[in-house]
């Protein structure tokens, strides 16, 4: 929304396209979504951690479902305006798959991720990250991959930074009226304000 | 009519339960789209809508879903009404798309919504469903206008687009910061009032709920 990542994809190299999803374009902290489970799952470090890497395994997944359905089934057929409906759909039943699949397959994987899986389709990140890579920019394929993957990886830099904030700011002798969500989302600010910082380094 | 019930879920979303600062859900356009007054309030009126509808369509099909593919049909009930708010948002009002889109598009995965859902139109009869889509609806506006007007006096000077004498304008990019420290500063006065408020309550059913600290591990079902 505040920085222009290049439109069509291939004018910007994919390089700079996954830099600023990481960083200048940060899907928490410029872009504003998937705020909830940000706040939420961010008391301890090992959810925070196990949280970030459910997100980018399922948005770089889902990601992949998604452009194929926009551009071989919905464009095909002029359907595109169905787009919410259609992603949305791919992502609850990939979501409800996966839990499936890591019970039967990775027990491992799934102790470690199982507990985030239902909470993610209510996660708004995977869409928005679908909807604007898909839709706003239709990127290619592998832009779109990409993308996906660095804007979950943003989304693992954020909660672990917060997470790290967290530990500190629980201990901290301050009014009863800020603990809890309020003084996380003061943190959460200042996190947004340096981050901001590096929105200058792509335009140059 | 159950008269108690009937107030219960008039009011309960205006305070008791506001899905803002009391169940910290749909934080997402909360701090993304309460720019100013006027974007708040179209955010909130768009939630409204999709949560009245879908928890009346929610209520009337509570017999007919399969409770194990209960959320797919949901989001698809819900994603209807997100897409007739989508298009006719577009055609009438382009340039408030342009401004609050992505966040409109965002609807469908709003915890409020599928929290309500799951929570109560599940296991209600349709009216009283609709009345507490209605009273989630306006918790929910009430609460991005009131972070609107703080939001677009600290970055414009202005209210509801009249200019205040006195109070420069600040840059675009500068006041988009201000999401999460308004957001963050209203629920800690709202904690302040209800704490000063439940000292001075004199029976225990007169105190009010604080904002929830923890995020629920799922949505409760009822």
């Amino acid at each position: 929304m505040l920085v222009d990542i290049g439109a069509a994809g291939a004018a910007v190299s994919i390089v700079a396209v996954m830099f600023s999803a990481v960083i200048s374009n940060n899907i928490v902290l410029s872009q504003y979504q998937g705020i909830c489970p940000f706040l939420g799952v961010s008391k301890k470090m090992s959810s925070a951690v196990g949280m970030g890497f459910a997100v980018i395994f399922v948005m770089a997944i889902s990601s992949v479902f998604c452009w194929l359905v926009y551009n071989y089934v919905l464009l095909p057929l002029e359907l595109d305006y169905l787009y919410t409906m259609a992603f949305i759909l791919v992502i609850a039943s990939l979501v409800q798959m996966l839990e499936i699949v890591l019970k039967r397959f990775s027990p491992t994987l799934y102790s470690a991720l199982g507990i985030y899986l239902p909470l993610i389709t209510t996660n708004c990140a995977i869409l928005g990250a679908a909807n604007s890579a898909i839709v706003y920019q239709s990127y290619d394929f592998l832009y779109t991959f990409g993308f996906s993957v660095a804007t979950g990886v943003g989304f693992l830099l954020a909660i672990v930074l917060l997470a790290g904030v967290r530990l500190k700011t629980d201990k901290a002798d301050i009014p009863k009226c800020f603990k809890g969500f309020p003084i996380t989302l003061i943190t959460a600010a200042i996190m947004a304000m340096a981050f901001a910082g590096f929105a200058g380094i792509l335009a140059g | 009519m159950d008269k108690a019930k009937l107030k219960e879920t008039m009011l309960g979303g205006l305070l008791r339960n506001n899905p803002t600062f009391v169940l910290v859900l749909g934080t997402c356009p909360t701090i993304a789209t309460t720019t100013s007054l006027f974007n708040s309030f179209a955010m909130g009126v768009a939630t409204m809508f999709v949560l009245i509808f879908s928890n009346l369509f929610i209520s009337l099909l509570r017999r007919v879903i399969p409770d194990r593919v209960r959320i797919p049909c949901y989001i698809v009930i819900i994603s209807t009404f997100v897409i007739i708010v989508q298009r006719v948002m577009n055609r009438f009002i382009p340039d408030l798309y342009s401004a609050i889109g992505t966040f409109i598009d965002l609807i469908v995965v709003n915890c409020i919504i599928l929290a309500r859902a799951e929570s109560y139109a599940s296991c209600n009869k349709p009216l009283y469903s609709m009345l507490d889509g209605v009273s989630m609806g306006l918790g929910f506006t009430c609460a991005l206008c009131m972070i609107g007007i703080v939001r677009e006096f600290l970055a414009a000077g202005s209210f509801a687009g009249m200019a205040i004498p006195g109070f420069p304008a600040m840059d675009a990019a500068a006041s988009n910061m201000f999401g999460f420290i308004v957001f963050g500063c209203m629920m800690a006065l709202f904690n302040f009032l209800v704490q000063k408020w439940n000292a001075r309550a004199k029976r225990a059913e007169k105190t009010l709920p604080l904002a929830r600290e923890e995020s629920p591990a799922e949505v409760t079902k009822c």
